[in-house]
């Protein structure tokens, strides 16, 4: 990763969904994704961590254009994925994908195996009917680790962690370049999701992929990816390098997350960073840094929102303390 | 799931499809007279004879004979075949086109605020009411029947499948597919359509009941069909006037209907019963 090369470029993402209101009360809004800017680099891993509810899995959709943007801008390889209409942006589906997080829903129970993986294939056009997908499915049944035996059978026949490779396998039907990882194995046994770890980690080496992952695994994050970004109600607090992240976490939310990483060894709770509160809602979030209601250092300073700093290179934090030293 | 099956012992799929048996043997015989009517009949349906009226019966006329002196047997016989005919168009009409109203009252939420509107309008009056006026509107005949009774029937299969559609949309398999670039079409009848289809065969079965006791409510009361045409409704409705003194004249009719709809209700029970533990 000499030269990096941008595959997909977020400009300040924004997702809002509008509340159900009375016609004379004033719309108001879910900030599920407010105003974020990030971008991954061609064969990357970049993890996505926060909690839950702070907007991961619908960034991941927005940046498929599954559900559209409320505001921002994405660039898909130099296109403007937001401006593309209908047919235009269904070609290029064929090159992104994505493996959502529960593999009981997102096989469709009517489906054989092999009509589920080639499903892709005939959409793109790439195979014109189900005869002349049958290679390609013995393949990737195979890269996947599952019997090629399999394509007659539904998907009620298999376990959680088979269904998430009949899930990868549909996603590498069309030779994508990204492939984004919903959270695919927090619905999987520990024992499987090691496997599945490990298959994905395989198949980027072998098809030079680009993984966007999100998790709210931090062990995992670590082990996979190259890079992490944070996320906190909608907005990003931190972005690096692992190595940067996990070695000098510079944003108090982040150092509260990594703090609460059970160590081998550890019994106390020494050292450990204990936020008080709840996450607040997405609907009011508190003004300036999203942060500051539950953050140690928090000041009334922190009101005004905090500018986001390249402390070293790469490493990206939104928060007062990095600039106001 | 084939595997399941063959190793059931008499006794449980006995307990477990005893009632389709039943009642699919009882809907047979019915279907069975209905088509072979002509060779089943002992007299013109149509044929009265003023010195044949009222008849008790007999082994000339099994079921005696009417205020024209029509036999009622024959006419019973032949009135199985208007009876269920209109029943099944009507079921099957509306059944198709409610299918494609819910699916797009569903998917498209545009449709779902125009269509559900009008549909929801349907409903506020009983459905007889609502079948009288439009025929009235629309005028005499079959085929206006039926055209009524399919709009009434409309509203709660397209709210049925709008349902299902509504709950499917937001699974993952669809959005899968969204994601790999299928078309709207293709998402609905490949992944959404298949799924909705135990409810509707369960509401195939059971609606077929409710559809031959309407028909034959309307024939009573004397709206849209011409009256001559022997129907179950309609030779209730013409033994009315005898009913105090020669009530078997009504009840041949109405056993017939009590029959025919106590089986596909039956049906519809045990076809939902199959259906439904596979289901979830």
């Amino acid at each position: 990763m000499s030269e990096k090369q941008v595959l997909v470029e977020a400009k300040h993402i924004r997702k809002w969904f509008p509340i159900k209101k009375w016609f004379f009360e004033k719309q108001a809004y879910v900030k599920a994704v407010d105003d974020v800017t990030l971008s991954l680099y061609r064969g990357e891993t970049l993890g996505i961590v926060g909690e839950s509810g702070c907007g991961k899995s619908t960034m991941a959709r927005t940046l498929l254009r599954l559900i559209e943007p409320t505001d921002g801008e994405i660039i898909y390889d130099g296109m403007d994925l937001c401006a593309m209409k209908g047919k235009e942006l269904r070609k290029l589906r064929s090159r992104m994908q994505i493996v959502f997080q529960d593999p009981y829903s997102s096989l469709n129970p009517r489906m054989k195996i092999g009509e589920i993986i080639s499903e892709p294939m005939i959409i793109s056009g790439i195979k014109k009917n189900q005869a002349e997908c049958m290679e390609r499915v013995y393949e990737l049944l195979d890269m996947v680790g599952l019997d090629p035996t399999y394509v007659d059978r539904y998907p009620h026949e298999f376990s959680g962690g088979q269904r998430q490779r009949i899930v990868i396998a549909r996603a590498l039907a069309t030779n994508p370049e990204l492939l984004i990882c919903d959270e695919p194995v927090s619905a999987l046994d520990v024992s499987v999701r090691a496997q599945v770890l490990n298959l994905l980690e395989e198949l980027q080496e072998k098809l030079s992929l680009t993984y966007m992952f999100i998790s709210h695994d931090l062990s995992v994050v670590e082990h996979l990816c190259d890079r992490v970004a944070i996320m906190y109600l909608g907005q990003l607090m931190e972005l690096g390098t692992v190595d940067q992240i996990y070695d000098n976490p510079s944003h108090p939310y982040t150092q509260a997350l990594l703090s609460a990483i059970p160590k081998v060894g550890q019994h106390d709770s020494t050292g450990r960073i204990l936020l008080e509160g709840d996450i607040p809602s997405p609907a009011n979030p508190p003004s300036g840094c999203r942060f500051r209601t539950r953050c140690r250092f928090a000041t009334e300073a922190c009101a005004t929102t905090p500018q986001t700093n390249e402390i070293e290179p790469g490493h990206f934090v939104s928060c007062r303390l990095m600039y106001e030293k | 799931m084939k595997k399941n099956k063959k190793k059931m012992t008499p006794k449980a799929f006995l307990k477990r499809y005893l009632r389709v048996m039943v009642s699919g043997a009882v809907l047979l015989f019915i279907f069975g007279v209905a088509i072979f009517a002509p060779l089943i009949a002992t007299h013109d349906p149509y044929e009265s004879n003023i010195y044949n009226m009222n008849q008790l019966p007999s082994a000339e006329h099994y079921f005696g004979t009417d205020v024209f002196g029509r036999d009622i047997f024959s006419r019973v016989v032949y009135g199985s075949r208007v009876s269920l005919a209109i029943t099944l168009t009507v079921t099957t009409v509306a059944i198709i086109i409610g299918t494609c109203l819910g699916l797009i009252c569903g998917y498209y939420k545009w449709a779902d605020r125009i269509l559900m509107r009008i549909l929801e309008g349907f409903n506020a009056l009983p459905g007889i009411l609502l079948s009288i006026t439009l025929i009235t509107i629309l005028g005499n005949g079959v085929d206006k029947l039926i055209i009524a009774m399919v709009l009434v029937r409309l509203p709660s299969i397209a709210r049925l499948v709008r349902q299902q559609v509504l709950s499917l949309k937001e699974k993952e398999f669809v959005e899968c597919a969204r994601a790999c670039g299928a078309s709207d079409l293709r998402i609905i009848f490949k992944h959404i359509l298949p799924q909705c289809t135990s409810p509707l065969i369960i509401r195939f079965t059971s609606g077929l009941g409710g559809a031959i006791l309407s028909q034959a409510s309307l024939a009573f009361l004397g709206v849209g069909m011409d009256p001559r045409i022997p129907n179950w409704g309609g030779i209730i409705n013409e033994g009315r006037a005898m009913v105090m003194a020669m009530p078997y004249q009504c009840a041949y009719a109405g056993v017939a209907i009590m029959i025919t709809t106590l089986a596909f209700s039956i049906l519809g029970d045990g076809v939902r019963d199959i259906l439904d533990p596979k289901l979830r």
